[in-house]
């Protein structure tokens, strides 16, 4: 059963104190500016597979991380021992390295006029605490789900019910104290079906995460379309070598925007390895193409109320009918491009902040999967990428797939054992169809989309 | 390195660990153990000419794991006090829920691994950032003296030095120092609207000396600019089933994902593999004999012992082309009832123990590498691969290449630009045809990922010939 738990409010106050203690040290130690995130969490994970309990893990976890300034040098450090003596040592550890590396002229905190000024409650805490028993009776049904849907499931990688809540704390040399809690609940269920001719099988997996325990799709519908999805791959073959028309599935779709997503980030265009290199203002991608980065979606996977560096977070339009309109940035890559930040800085606890996205998403169009399906004549139907075969310097594009061939509008046939190749910059611009299937489901989430042909490799 | 390690370095007794392993030693529970682990990694980066970052992280902690049939109960903590290893050890116990055992635990007896593969003295693992960021500035002034059209250079040095603590509920209790260490180069090279990315790198349980040793840092600062540039006039890869030859060493990365995956039991107990029946068949051509040794010296994949304290060992794979075993942890070789092999090991004291590999390589065959380029009429030569990724369950693996030619009438001609390939990992060695007699193994950059768990690998290959695989590139 579940129960609300009483979670202490010292602990953000006292992460605070601390943390206010670590920055005057380190400006005792020389220190111009310095930046600190205390994070901690706890987890409960419970696997299930074949109907018994297979592994149980808990912990409850902190960390802090510094990054100082000297001047225009700078380190970063990490521990989890929160003790007196480690954290001193800590601070004199990271002014030795900061002053062991090189002046880097644009380096420092965003100035303290940018600071985030509202925090708002963007809903992202759930205090549900669940026991062992019930997480247990999630993944378990999840997983008979699975096996009742069809008899050729005759095995399973398990299920898998994890919770985990935790407080970010922030605070830097300008005085920004920022924090929040998050939580997740999550489900995931991997059924493996057989052919009971060949005795081939065949791995699929479904999931979902939700902030709030109470949104939860149920146990049962999850292992359901787990079970569908590891079924209908039976019986794959090999497609043969040819130039076609290819729809991706939201899941497949949400990786090409990841792609996306990787190019306007302002670390790779700074060093010069991105393929979107000064595209700004221009046409990048099809007109049909609208692309947000929104930090504050109520409840979002994504959301935060401020970024890895304290910036108010915002809704970006990243592109607007093909037309390349904003990067993600924070205050580095910002400035190594002669831009201001879009709040999008992220951080982990012991590295300096990167960018990465919120909730980045793509607008949906009109169509349903099915239309954009019927719409084909001969060509594949993508559910699964697999491999790293993205060249994020030139966009040239190759990566293993799975799906099904489409005939005359409707999927004929299980497809495996093939590739798909072609240039991200090309495929941008021929996506023919954007689905109305948007799901957020992650941090980066497209609908159906189709591309008007890529180069498929197999017999 | 193997100096005797007292659990006094992570604040607990020996009484204590006995203590909370005697918590865990209820009847059902067949094994118990706690790892305690403290680990101190640092990495400095440069590009665009300066070294901007330099970075250090501390972490210490224990696991505590309890094992029950197939289940496994495990907590964590960051604190090494005697009451939260007692917390830990009462939510491991949690997946047996049965009464206190009859025999008792015994006392740890302190041992040492039986083996020294990276012996250091601490003082040489504890480097100068100074030194570290001198090193990174000549590879920066080499790759850019090696064509004037290399515009950046990305390198960083990252170097972890971890001291690990295994004790166990069969009375053992044994150490080991694991230092760790890897450089990588990545090279964008401009020509005009052309640009083109080429990487190199390398390390291992390796002192820093080993960066300086006849200039190495500054061959692999050659080797990533030469790659950038070769791309520059790539053309577009094939797409289709042909014949490929693999050159010797990283390449090995085919055997990892083909087949070493597939092999790591934990898969197989659950008969969740494409190899899951397949011992004793045949699963690769005659001239494949295919290992996974985590005794070598010095190499990234290696370890004197594994994370539950077990000896590595050299596991032989694949026979001339017969499978022969899996590799195992504690947990799946008792419930298989087949040999412990060593290759249980886990990224942290914050995840579980799993079968994973260590170095995998091919062993060498007869073939001169020559004849075999002057045998393939058309097909590609690929020399060097990023990541690659496998399905265990139905066995189809990618890897995808980064340096490649194409090969036409016996020669080698132009570069192609990147594509994955894509295969089976039971079928793809039986279309093995030659083995070269020149096994390389790789520099020591591997980092597998099984489960979200990132552990240091190695892999090694002789120069060979698949008769067809298909390539994924964009030209019919």
């Amino acid at each position: 059963m579940a129960k609300k738990s009483l979670v202490p409010v010292e602990t953000a106050n006292g992460y605070a104190q601390l943390a206010s203690e670590v920055l005057a040290r380190a400006k005792t130690c020389g220190a111009t500016e310095a930046d600190i995130v205390v994070a901690d969490g706890e987890t409960l994970s419970v696997q299930v597979r074949v109907g018994a309990v297979d592994r149980l893990t808990k912990a409850r976890e902190k960390r802090l991380g510094l990054r100082v300034f000297i001047g225009k040098r700078s380190a970063t450090t990490s521990t989890s021992d929160f003790s007196h003596e480690s954290l001193e040592r800590l601070v004199a550890d990271t002014c030795t390295l900061a002053g062991a590396v090189v002046e880097d002229t644009v380096s420092g905190l965003p100035d303290a006029a940018q600071m985030a000024t509202d925090q708002p409650n963007l809903d992202l805490y759930d205090d549900t605490v669940l026991d062992t028993e019930t997480q247990i009776d999630w993944a378990k049904r999840g997983e008979a789900a699975a096996f009742a849907t069809d008899k050729r499931v005759t095995n399973s990688e398990g299920a898998e019910f994890d919770s985990s809540s935790g407080r970010v704390v922030l605070a830097n040399s300008h005085g920004f104290v920022g924090s929040y809690k998050s939580s997740s609940f999550s489900l995931s269920v991997s059924p493996i079906a057989t052919d009971s001719e060949t005795g081939a099988m065949q791995r699929d997996a479904w999931y979902e995460v939700q902030r709030k325990f109470g949104r939860l799709a149920s146990a049962e519908s999850i292992g359901q379309e787990a079970a569908k999805r590891a079924v209908r791959r039976l019986g794959g073959r090999k497609a043969s070598t040819k130039r076609v028309p290819v729809v991706f599935d939201p899941e497949t779709a949400g990786s090409l925007l990841a792609n996306l997503c990787g190019a306007v980030s302002g670390y790779g265009l700074y060093k010069r390895a991105s393929f979107l290199l000064d595209k700004l203002g221009q046409t990048i991608a099809s007109e049909l193409i609208t692309v947000y980065d929104d930090g504050r979606m109520v409840g979002g996977l994504g959301s935060r109320p401020f970024d890895g560096e304290g910036l108010a977070t915002r809704k970006n339009t990243i592109v607007e009918r093909g037309v390349l309109k904003s990067y993600l940035l924070d205050t580095y890559s910002g400035k190594k491009l002669g831009l201001p930040s879009t709040g999008n800085a992220s951080r982990s606890v012991g590295e300096s902040p990167s960018v990465g996205p919120t909730n980045f998403y793509l607008v949906p169009g009109t169509k349903s999967a099915q239309e954009i399906i019927g719409s084909v004549k001969d060509g594949l139907y993508i559910t699964e990428l697999i491999g790293f075969g993205i060249n994020m310097v030139t966009g040239d594009y190759s990566r293993g797939a799975a799906g099904f061939w489409i005939e005359n509008g409707e999927l004929a046939y299980p497809v495996e054992e093939i590739t798909i190749a072609g240039n991200l910059k090309q495929m941008l611009k021929d996506i023919e169809i954007v689905g109305s299937d948007l799901v957020f489901r992650g941090r980066i989430t497209s609908p159906t989309l189709k591309i008007s042909e890529m180069m498929v490799a197999g017999n | 390195m193997s100096d005797l390690i007292q659990l006094s370095k992570f604040g607990v007794t020996e009484f204590e660990a006995q203590h909370a392993l005697d918590r865990l030693n209820v009847r059902d529970v067949d094994y118990a153990d706690l790892y305690f682990e403290s680990r101190t990694s640092e990495s400095v980066s440069m590009e665009e000419g300066i070294v901007k970052r330099a970075a250090k992280s501390i972490s210490q902690g224990v696991g505590v794991r309890a094992t029950a049939g197939e289940k496994t109960g495990f907590a964590y903590s960051d604190e090494l006090t005697k009451k939260d290893l007692e917390i830990a050890a009462d939510t491991a116990r949690y997946i047996a829920n049965s009464p206190k055992g009859d025999s008792p635990v015994p006392v740890p007896t302190q041992q040492r691994p039986t083996r020294d593969l990276y012996p250091m003295e601490q003082a040489k693992a504890e480097v100068a950032t100074a030194e570290r960021v001198a090193l990174l500035n000549e590879i920066d002034a080499e790759a850019r003296r090696y064509d004037p059209r290399i515009k950046n250079v990305l390198a960083s040095f990252n170097t972890e030095y971890k001291v690990v603590a295994v004790a166990t509920s069969d009375g053992a209790l044994v150490a080991d120092i694991q230092p760790l260490s890897r450089l990588q180069i990545t090279c964008i090279a401009e020509e005009g609207d052309n640009r083109q990315v080429g990487s190199f790198g390398g390390g291992g349980r390796v002192a820093f000396e080993f960066y300086r040793e006849g200039g190495r840092h500054l061959d692999y600062a050659r080797e990533a600019a030469r790659e950038a540039i070769l791309n520059l006039s790539a053309v577009d890869a094939p797409a289709g089933v042909m014949p490929v030859v693999l050159s010797g060493g990283w390449p090995g990365i085919l055997l990892h994902e083909a087949i070493g995956h597939g092999l790591e039991a934990d898969f197989n107990r659950k008969k969740t593999s494409a190899f899951s029946s397949l011992v004793g068949k045949r699963v690769a051509s005659d001239v494949c004999t295919i290992v996974d040794d985590g005794t070598l010296p010095s190499r990234r994949g290696s370890l004197n012992m594994d994370d539950e304290g077990t000896p590595t060992s050299c596991t032989t794979l694949i026979e001339k082309g017969i499978l022969r075993g899996y590799i195992t942890d504690k947990l799946n070789a008792r419930l298989m009832g087949i040999p412990l092999t060593g290759n249980g090991r886990r990224e942290n004291y914050q995840s579980v123990v799993l079968p994973r590999m260590t170095n995998t390589f091919m062993l060498a065959g007869e073939s001169d590498p020559q004849d075999i380029i002057r045998s393939v009429k058309k097909g590609l030569y690929a020399v060097s691969f990023g990541g690659g990724q496998v399905d265990i369950t139905n066995g189809k693996f990618v890897f995808s290449a980064s340096e490649a030619y194409l090969i036409e009438d016996g020669q080698i001609t132009k570069p192609v630009k990147g594509a994955t390939l894509i295969g089976n990992g039971p079928e793809i060695l039986t279309k093995v045809s030659m083995v070269g007699h020149d096994l390389k193994l790789d520099n020591g950059i591997g980092t597998c990922g099984k489960d979200g768990q990132s552990v240091a690998v190695g892999v090694g290959l002789p120069p060979i010939k698949i008769d067809e695989i298909t390539v994924g590139g964009t030209r019919s």
